[in-house]
Protein backbone atom coordinates (compact mmCIF):
# COMPACT_ATOMS: atom_id res chain seq x y z
CA UNK A 1 0.00 0.00 0.00
CA UNK A 2 1.37 3.33 -1.05
CA UNK A 3 1.86 5.74 1.85
CA UNK A 4 0.28 9.12 1.21
CA UNK A 5 1.77 11.73 3.50
CA UNK A 6 2.68 15.33 2.81
CA UNK A 7 2.33 17.12 -0.50
CA UNK A 8 2.31 15.41 -3.92
CA UNK A 9 1.84 11.97 -2.43
CA UNK A 10 -1.08 11.14 -4.72
CA UNK A 11 1.03 11.97 -7.76
CA UNK A 12 3.54 9.65 -9.36
CA UNK A 13 6.96 9.86 -7.67
CA UNK A 14 8.72 13.13 -8.47
CA UNK A 15 11.76 13.01 -10.70
CA UNK A 16 15.02 14.54 -9.48
CA UNK A 17 14.45 17.53 -11.71
CA UNK A 18 11.02 18.11 -10.20
CA UNK A 19 12.39 17.68 -6.67
CA UNK A 20 15.11 20.24 -7.40
CA UNK A 21 12.47 22.70 -8.65
CA UNK A 22 10.37 22.27 -5.52
CA UNK A 23 13.44 22.78 -3.35
CA UNK A 24 14.38 25.90 -5.27
CA UNK A 25 10.85 27.18 -4.69
CA UNK A 26 11.34 26.68 -0.94
CA UNK A 27 14.75 28.37 -0.96
CA UNK A 28 13.40 31.32 -2.93
CA UNK A 29 10.79 31.76 -0.21
CA UNK A 30 13.52 31.84 2.40
CA UNK A 31 12.59 28.55 4.04
CA UNK A 32 15.20 26.26 5.54
CA UNK A 33 15.18 22.89 3.79
CA UNK A 34 15.60 19.69 5.78
CA UNK A 35 16.08 16.10 4.75
CA UNK A 36 14.50 13.56 7.05
CA UNK A 37 14.21 9.77 7.02
CA UNK A 38 12.44 7.05 8.93
CA UNK A 39 11.41 3.43 8.68
CA UNK A 40 8.29 3.89 10.77
CA UNK A 41 5.72 5.45 8.44
CA UNK A 42 2.89 5.57 10.98
CA UNK A 43 0.96 8.81 10.38
CA UNK A 44 1.37 9.80 14.02
CA UNK A 45 5.16 9.47 13.78
CA UNK A 46 5.68 13.19 13.20
CA UNK A 47 9.33 13.53 14.03
CA UNK A 48 11.57 11.71 11.60
CA UNK A 49 15.34 11.46 11.88
CA UNK A 50 17.11 14.52 10.52
CA UNK A 51 19.83 13.95 7.97
CA UNK A 52 22.65 16.35 8.78
CA UNK A 53 21.54 19.80 9.78
CA UNK A 54 18.78 22.07 8.46
CA UNK A 55 20.16 23.90 5.44
CA UNK A 56 19.66 27.53 6.34
CA UNK A 57 22.33 29.09 4.16
CA UNK A 58 22.11 27.08 0.95
CA UNK A 59 21.23 29.32 -1.99
CA UNK A 60 20.77 26.77 -4.73
CA UNK A 61 18.86 23.51 -4.92
CA UNK A 62 22.01 21.73 -6.09
CA UNK A 63 23.37 21.89 -2.55
CA UNK A 64 20.29 20.18 -1.15
CA UNK A 65 20.27 17.61 -3.96
CA UNK A 66 23.87 16.81 -3.05
CA UNK A 67 22.83 16.00 0.52
CA UNK A 68 19.75 14.14 -0.67
CA UNK A 69 21.91 11.90 -2.82
CA UNK A 70 24.21 11.28 0.15
CA UNK A 71 21.17 10.31 2.21
CA UNK A 72 19.93 8.05 -0.57
CA UNK A 73 23.29 6.31 -0.67
CA UNK A 74 22.80 5.41 2.98
CA UNK A 75 19.06 4.69 3.13
CA UNK A 76 17.45 4.39 -0.31
CA UNK A 77 15.26 1.33 -0.69
CA UNK A 78 15.12 0.70 3.05
CA UNK A 79 13.71 3.95 4.45
CA UNK A 80 11.32 6.72 3.64
CA UNK A 81 13.07 10.01 2.89
CA UNK A 82 11.23 13.31 2.83
CA UNK A 83 12.12 16.91 2.24
CA UNK A 84 10.58 19.49 4.53
CA UNK A 85 10.84 23.25 4.39
CA UNK A 86 10.75 25.22 7.60
CA UNK A 87 9.61 28.84 7.63
CA UNK A 88 11.31 30.70 10.47
CA UNK A 89 9.47 33.98 10.02
CA UNK A 90 7.63 35.28 13.05
CA UNK A 91 4.10 33.88 13.50
CA UNK A 92 4.78 31.07 11.03
CA UNK A 93 7.64 29.24 12.69
CA UNK A 94 6.58 25.89 11.33
CA UNK A 95 6.93 23.54 8.41
CA UNK A 96 5.44 25.02 5.25
CA UNK A 97 5.97 22.19 2.80
CA UNK A 98 6.85 18.55 3.20
CA UNK A 99 6.94 15.81 0.61
CA UNK A 100 8.26 12.27 0.34
CA UNK A 101 11.10 11.84 -2.15
CA UNK A 102 12.06 8.22 -1.54
CA UNK A 103 10.16 5.19 -0.38
CA UNK A 104 11.03 1.56 0.23
CA UNK A 105 10.59 -0.74 -2.73
CA UNK A 106 7.96 -2.78 -0.95
CA UNK A 107 5.37 -1.06 1.21
CA UNK A 108 3.28 -3.64 3.07
CA UNK A 109 0.87 -1.08 4.52
CA UNK A 110 -1.13 -1.06 7.75
CA UNK A 111 -3.21 -3.50 9.75
CA UNK A 112 -6.44 -2.28 11.31
CA UNK A 113 -6.94 -3.74 14.76
CA UNK A 114 -10.31 -3.76 16.48
CA UNK A 115 -10.41 -4.02 20.23
CA UNK A 116 -13.73 -4.79 21.90
CA UNK A 117 -14.15 -2.86 25.13
CA UNK A 118 -16.94 -1.89 27.49
CA UNK A 119 -19.68 -4.06 26.11
CA UNK A 120 -20.19 -3.48 22.37
CA UNK A 121 -17.77 -0.54 21.94
CA UNK A 122 -14.86 -0.94 19.56
CA UNK A 123 -11.51 0.86 19.62
CA UNK A 124 -9.59 1.00 16.43
CA UNK A 125 -5.87 1.26 15.96
CA UNK A 126 -3.60 1.02 12.92
CA UNK A 127 -0.27 -0.69 12.93
CA UNK A 128 2.30 -0.81 10.13
CA UNK A 129 3.10 -4.39 9.22
CA UNK A 130 6.70 -3.31 8.89
CA UNK A 131 6.79 -2.31 12.56
CA UNK A 132 6.70 -5.98 13.54
CA UNK A 133 10.39 -6.05 12.70
CA UNK A 134 12.94 -4.23 14.85
CA UNK A 135 14.04 -0.76 13.78
CA UNK A 136 16.55 -0.80 10.93
CA UNK A 137 15.40 -4.22 9.67
CA UNK A 138 11.92 -3.23 8.53
CA UNK A 139 12.23 -2.90 4.78
CA UNK B 1 -1.13 25.72 -5.83
CA UNK B 2 1.89 27.46 -7.22
CA UNK B 3 4.37 25.07 -5.63
CA UNK B 4 3.62 22.36 -8.13
CA UNK B 5 3.06 24.29 -11.31
CA UNK B 6 5.82 23.69 -13.76
CA UNK B 7 7.02 26.24 -16.24
CA UNK B 8 5.82 25.43 -19.70
CA UNK B 9 8.69 24.18 -21.78
CA UNK B 10 10.42 27.29 -23.02
CA UNK B 11 13.05 25.55 -25.10
CA UNK B 12 13.20 27.30 -28.42
CA UNK B 13 13.04 25.09 -31.49
CA UNK B 14 16.33 24.62 -33.29
CA UNK B 15 16.85 27.51 -35.66
CA UNK B 16 17.45 26.77 -39.33
CA UNK B 17 21.12 26.70 -40.32
CA UNK B 18 20.74 29.73 -42.56
CA UNK B 19 19.62 32.05 -39.79
CA UNK B 20 22.24 34.39 -38.38
CA UNK B 21 22.80 35.36 -34.77
CA UNK B 22 23.92 38.86 -33.90
CA UNK B 23 26.53 38.27 -31.21
CA UNK B 24 26.89 41.97 -30.48
CA UNK B 25 23.17 42.22 -29.79
CA UNK B 26 23.38 39.16 -27.54
CA UNK B 27 26.23 40.82 -25.71
CA UNK B 28 24.24 43.97 -25.11
CA UNK B 29 21.16 42.00 -24.13
CA UNK B 30 22.90 40.13 -21.33
CA UNK B 31 23.95 43.44 -19.78
CA UNK B 32 27.55 42.32 -20.02
CA UNK B 33 28.73 45.48 -21.71
CA UNK B 34 27.87 47.39 -18.54
CA UNK B 35 29.78 44.91 -16.42
CA UNK B 36 32.84 45.22 -18.61
CA UNK B 37 32.61 48.99 -18.75
CA UNK B 38 32.41 49.01 -14.98
CA UNK B 39 35.38 46.69 -14.87
CA UNK B 40 37.40 49.02 -17.10
CA UNK B 41 36.37 52.00 -15.06
CA UNK B 42 36.89 50.57 -11.59
CA UNK B 43 39.99 48.48 -12.10
CA UNK B 44 43.19 50.15 -13.18
CA UNK B 45 45.56 48.21 -15.42
CA UNK B 46 45.27 44.39 -15.32
CA UNK B 47 45.13 44.23 -19.13
CA UNK B 48 45.82 40.46 -19.39
CA UNK B 49 43.15 39.73 -16.80
CA UNK B 50 40.52 41.81 -18.57
CA UNK B 51 41.45 40.21 -21.86
CA UNK B 52 40.95 36.74 -20.43
CA UNK B 53 37.62 37.72 -18.91
CA UNK B 54 36.45 38.94 -22.30
CA UNK B 55 37.61 35.70 -23.90
CA UNK B 56 35.65 33.64 -21.39
CA UNK B 57 32.57 35.80 -21.92
CA UNK B 58 32.93 35.41 -25.70
CA UNK B 59 33.23 31.65 -25.40
CA UNK B 60 30.09 31.41 -23.32
CA UNK B 61 28.19 33.70 -25.68
CA UNK B 62 29.26 31.66 -28.68
CA UNK B 63 28.26 28.51 -26.85
CA UNK B 64 24.81 29.94 -26.35
CA UNK B 65 24.55 30.84 -30.00
CA UNK B 66 25.72 27.35 -30.97
CA UNK B 67 23.10 25.80 -28.74
CA UNK B 68 20.47 27.69 -30.71
CA UNK B 69 21.53 25.86 -33.87
CA UNK B 70 21.57 22.56 -32.06
CA UNK B 71 25.37 22.40 -31.99
CA UNK B 72 25.54 21.18 -28.43
CA UNK B 73 28.91 20.88 -26.79
CA UNK B 74 29.67 19.89 -23.21
CA UNK B 75 29.64 22.97 -21.03
CA UNK B 76 33.21 24.22 -20.64
CA UNK B 77 35.15 23.87 -17.42
CA UNK B 78 35.49 27.26 -15.84
CA UNK B 79 37.45 26.51 -12.69
CA UNK B 80 40.16 29.14 -12.45
CA UNK B 81 43.34 29.90 -10.66
CA UNK B 82 44.33 33.49 -9.96
CA UNK B 83 47.99 33.97 -9.20
CA UNK B 84 49.73 37.20 -8.41
CA UNK B 85 51.42 39.24 -5.75
CA UNK B 86 49.52 40.61 -2.79
CA UNK B 87 47.18 43.49 -3.49
CA UNK B 88 46.85 42.94 -7.24
CA UNK B 89 43.06 42.71 -7.14
CA UNK B 90 42.44 38.97 -7.17
CA UNK B 91 39.48 39.08 -4.79
CA UNK B 92 37.93 42.06 -6.54
CA UNK B 93 38.09 40.32 -9.90
CA UNK B 94 36.66 37.12 -8.40
CA UNK B 95 33.65 39.09 -7.25
CA UNK B 96 33.18 40.45 -10.77
CA UNK B 97 33.69 37.01 -12.22
CA UNK B 98 30.72 35.73 -10.23
CA UNK B 99 28.59 38.50 -11.68
CA UNK B 100 29.78 37.92 -15.24
CA UNK B 101 29.12 34.18 -15.05
CA UNK B 102 25.70 34.85 -13.61
CA UNK B 103 24.80 37.25 -16.44
CA UNK B 104 25.91 34.65 -18.94
CA UNK B 105 23.74 32.08 -17.25
CA UNK B 106 26.65 29.79 -16.47
CA UNK B 107 25.98 29.85 -12.73
CA UNK B 108 22.43 30.08 -11.48
CA UNK B 109 22.71 32.40 -8.50
CA UNK B 110 25.96 34.30 -8.91
CA UNK B 111 26.93 34.67 -5.26
CA UNK B 112 30.54 34.49 -4.15
CA UNK B 113 31.59 32.39 -1.17
CA UNK B 114 35.07 33.34 0.01
CA UNK B 115 36.89 30.79 2.13
CA UNK B 116 40.39 30.02 3.35
CA UNK B 117 41.94 26.84 4.71
CA UNK B 118 40.29 27.33 8.11
CA UNK B 119 36.81 27.06 6.62
CA UNK B 120 37.54 23.83 4.77
CA UNK B 121 39.87 21.83 6.97
CA UNK B 122 38.80 20.44 10.32
CA UNK B 123 40.77 19.98 13.50
CA UNK B 124 40.33 16.29 14.15
CA UNK B 125 39.66 13.09 12.26
CA UNK B 126 36.24 13.06 10.61
CA UNK B 127 35.76 16.80 10.97
CA UNK B 128 37.07 17.84 7.56
CA UNK B 129 34.63 16.14 5.21
CA UNK B 130 31.44 17.61 6.70
CA UNK B 131 33.07 21.02 6.92
CA UNK B 132 34.17 21.00 3.29
CA UNK B 133 30.82 19.67 2.12
CA UNK B 134 29.02 22.36 4.07
CA UNK B 135 30.99 25.05 2.27
CA UNK B 136 30.50 23.39 -1.11
CA UNK B 137 26.77 23.21 -0.54
CA UNK B 138 26.67 26.87 0.31
CA UNK B 139 28.61 27.78 -2.80
CA UNK B 140 26.50 25.74 -5.23
CA UNK B 141 24.85 27.87 -7.84
CA UNK B 142 27.62 30.40 -7.42
CA UNK B 143 31.37 30.80 -7.20
CA UNK B 144 33.64 29.37 -4.51
CA UNK B 145 36.72 31.51 -4.01
CA UNK B 146 39.52 29.79 -2.10
CA UNK B 147 42.00 32.42 -1.00
CA UNK B 148 45.58 31.32 -0.39
CA UNK B 149 44.68 27.89 -1.67
CA UNK B 150 48.23 26.55 -1.32
CA UNK B 151 47.74 26.36 2.45
CA UNK B 152 45.37 23.45 1.82
CA UNK B 153 48.36 21.25 1.13
CA UNK B 154 51.00 20.94 3.81
CA UNK B 155 53.64 18.48 2.68
CA UNK B 156 55.60 18.76 5.92
CA UNK B 157 52.80 17.07 7.87
CA UNK B 158 51.68 13.82 6.33
CA UNK B 159 48.73 13.50 8.68
CA UNK B 160 47.42 16.90 7.72
CA UNK B 161 43.69 16.88 6.98
CA UNK B 162 44.11 19.29 4.07
CA UNK B 163 44.53 16.36 1.72
CA UNK B 164 41.04 15.15 2.60
CA UNK B 165 39.56 18.54 1.75
CA UNK B 166 41.46 18.52 -1.55
CA UNK B 167 40.02 15.13 -2.48
CA UNK B 168 36.45 16.22 -1.81
CA UNK B 169 37.01 19.46 -3.72
CA UNK B 170 38.39 17.60 -6.72
CA UNK B 171 35.48 15.19 -6.75
CA UNK B 172 32.88 17.96 -6.69
CA UNK B 173 34.80 20.09 -9.20
CA UNK B 174 34.70 17.17 -11.61
CA UNK B 175 31.19 15.81 -11.02
CA UNK B 176 29.24 19.00 -10.49
CA UNK B 177 30.76 21.35 -12.99
CA UNK B 178 27.34 22.79 -13.77
CA UNK B 179 26.65 23.62 -10.16
CA UNK B 180 29.63 25.64 -9.11
CA UNK B 181 32.80 27.33 -10.27
CA UNK B 182 35.88 27.12 -8.09
CA UNK B 183 38.47 29.90 -8.15
CA UNK B 184 41.79 29.28 -6.43
CA UNK B 185 43.96 32.23 -5.57
CA UNK B 186 47.43 32.69 -4.18
CA UNK B 187 50.96 33.88 -4.74
CA UNK B 188 52.46 32.60 -7.96
CA UNK B 189 55.42 30.60 -6.65
CA UNK B 190 53.50 28.87 -3.88
CA UNK B 191 50.58 28.06 -6.18
CA UNK B 192 53.07 26.56 -8.60
CA UNK B 193 54.33 24.25 -5.86
CA UNK B 194 50.76 23.46 -4.87
CA UNK B 195 49.80 22.44 -8.39
CA UNK B 196 52.98 20.46 -8.71
CA UNK B 197 52.09 18.42 -5.63
CA UNK B 198 48.43 18.03 -6.72
CA UNK B 199 48.43 17.32 -10.45
CA UNK B 200 44.72 16.57 -10.28
CA UNK B 201 44.10 20.22 -9.57
CA UNK B 202 46.15 21.48 -12.46
CA UNK B 203 44.25 19.45 -15.00
CA UNK B 204 40.86 20.40 -13.59
CA UNK B 205 41.60 24.09 -13.55
CA UNK B 206 41.15 25.33 -17.09
CA UNK B 207 42.13 28.96 -16.71
CA UNK B 208 45.33 30.07 -15.08
CA UNK B 209 45.25 33.84 -14.88
CA UNK B 210 48.29 35.75 -13.75
CA UNK B 211 47.80 39.15 -12.16
CA UNK B 212 50.72 41.44 -13.04
CA UNK B 213 52.15 43.97 -10.62
CA UNK B 214 51.00 47.53 -11.14
CA UNK B 215 53.25 50.13 -12.73
CA UNK B 216 53.89 53.41 -10.96
CA UNK B 217 51.37 55.32 -13.05
CA UNK B 218 48.76 52.69 -12.35
CA UNK B 219 49.46 52.85 -8.62
CA UNK B 220 49.12 56.60 -8.80
CA UNK B 221 45.79 56.26 -10.56
CA UNK B 222 44.64 53.77 -7.92
CA UNK B 223 45.58 56.26 -5.20
CA UNK B 224 43.59 58.97 -6.97
CA UNK B 225 40.53 56.73 -7.11
CA UNK B 226 40.77 55.73 -3.48
CA UNK B 227 40.96 59.38 -2.46
CA UNK B 228 38.16 60.34 -4.83
CA UNK B 229 35.90 57.71 -3.28
CA UNK B 230 36.62 59.16 0.16
CA UNK B 231 36.18 62.80 -0.91
CA UNK B 232 39.78 63.85 -0.53
CA UNK B 233 42.05 65.66 -2.95
CA UNK B 234 45.81 66.14 -3.02
CA UNK B 235 47.41 69.51 -3.42
CA UNK B 236 49.77 69.68 -6.43
CA UNK B 237 52.76 69.44 -4.12
CA UNK B 238 51.28 66.46 -2.37
CA UNK B 239 50.77 64.75 -5.71
CA UNK B 240 54.40 65.18 -6.51
CA UNK B 241 55.36 63.83 -3.09
CA UNK B 242 53.03 60.89 -3.56
CA UNK B 243 54.62 59.97 -6.90
CA UNK B 244 57.99 59.97 -5.18
CA UNK B 245 56.55 57.95 -2.31
CA UNK B 246 55.33 55.27 -4.72
CA UNK B 247 58.64 54.90 -6.50
CA UNK B 248 60.45 54.57 -3.17
CA UNK B 249 57.92 52.25 -1.58
CA UNK B 250 57.89 49.95 -4.59
CA UNK B 251 61.51 49.03 -4.03
CA UNK B 252 60.99 48.17 -0.39
CA UNK B 253 60.12 44.73 0.98
CA UNK B 254 56.53 43.79 1.83
CA UNK B 255 55.14 45.93 -0.94
CA UNK B 256 51.52 44.90 -1.51
CA UNK B 257 50.49 46.93 -4.56
CA UNK B 258 47.00 48.38 -4.19
CA UNK B 259 46.80 47.48 -0.53
CA UNK B 260 50.02 49.39 0.28
CA UNK B 261 48.65 52.43 -1.48
CA UNK B 262 45.45 52.23 0.51
CA UNK B 263 47.39 51.92 3.75
CA UNK B 264 49.69 54.81 2.86
CA UNK B 265 46.72 57.01 2.17
CA UNK B 266 45.05 55.96 5.40
CA UNK B 267 48.18 57.01 7.27
CA UNK B 268 48.27 60.31 5.37
CA UNK B 269 44.71 60.90 6.51
CA UNK B 270 45.80 60.29 10.10
CA UNK B 271 48.55 62.87 9.76
CA UNK B 272 46.26 65.35 8.07
CA UNK B 273 43.74 65.01 10.88
CA UNK B 274 46.46 65.51 13.44
CA UNK B 275 47.85 68.52 11.57
CA UNK B 276 44.43 70.18 11.41
CA UNK B 277 43.80 69.38 15.03
CA UNK B 278 47.04 70.84 16.33
CA UNK B 279 46.92 73.90 14.05
CA UNK B 280 44.54 75.51 16.51
CA UNK B 281 42.61 77.58 13.99
CA UNK B 282 39.18 77.20 12.42
CA UNK B 283 39.21 74.88 9.40
CA UNK B 284 37.37 75.27 6.11
CA UNK B 285 35.88 72.56 3.95
CA UNK B 286 38.85 72.98 1.64
CA UNK B 287 41.23 72.28 4.55
CA UNK B 288 39.28 69.22 5.50
CA UNK B 289 39.47 67.62 2.08
CA UNK B 290 43.00 68.49 1.04
CA UNK B 291 46.03 66.35 1.76
CA UNK B 292 49.20 68.48 1.85
CA UNK B 293 52.70 67.44 0.89
CA UNK B 294 53.79 67.34 4.53
CA UNK B 295 51.18 64.68 5.30
CA UNK B 296 52.87 62.41 2.82
CA UNK B 297 56.47 63.49 3.31
CA UNK B 298 56.26 62.61 7.00
CA UNK B 299 56.27 58.93 6.02
CA UNK B 300 59.26 56.90 7.11
CA UNK B 301 59.70 55.72 3.54
CA UNK B 302 61.44 59.01 2.81
CA UNK B 303 63.94 58.51 5.62
CA UNK B 304 64.82 55.01 4.49
CA UNK B 305 62.57 53.16 6.93
CA UNK B 306 59.84 50.67 6.12
CA UNK B 307 56.45 52.24 6.18
CA UNK B 308 53.95 50.89 8.61
CA UNK B 309 51.62 52.25 11.18
CA UNK B 310 53.86 54.32 13.41
CA UNK B 311 54.88 52.39 16.49
CA UNK B 312 54.05 54.11 19.75
CA UNK B 313 56.91 56.35 20.81
CA UNK B 314 58.48 56.21 17.34
CA UNK B 315 60.63 59.05 16.15
CA UNK B 316 58.42 59.83 13.17
CA UNK B 317 54.72 60.57 13.42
Amino acid sequence: MRITQGAFSFLPDLTDEQIAKQIQYCINNGWAVNIEFTDDPHPRNTYWELWGLPMFDVKDAAGVMFELNECRKAYAGRHYIRVSAFDATHTWESVRLSFIVNRPENEPGFALERQEVDGRNIRYTTRPYAANQPEGARY
Amino acid sequence: MDAITEDPKTEAPIAPATEAVDLAAEFAETGLSEVFEELDRDLVGLAPVKKRLREIAALLLVDRARARFGLEAASPTLHMSFTGNPGTGKTTVALRMAEILHRLGYVRKGHLVTVTRDDLVGQYIGHTAPKTKEILKRAMGGVLFIDEAYYLYRPENERDYGQEAIEILLQVMENQRDDLVVILAGYADRMERFFHANPGFRSRVAHHIDFPDYSEEELNAIGGRILGAMNYVMSPKAEEAFARYISLRKEQPHFANGRSIRNALDRARLRQANRLFTAGRPVTAQDLRTLEAEDILASRVFSGGIDSYPPIGGTHP
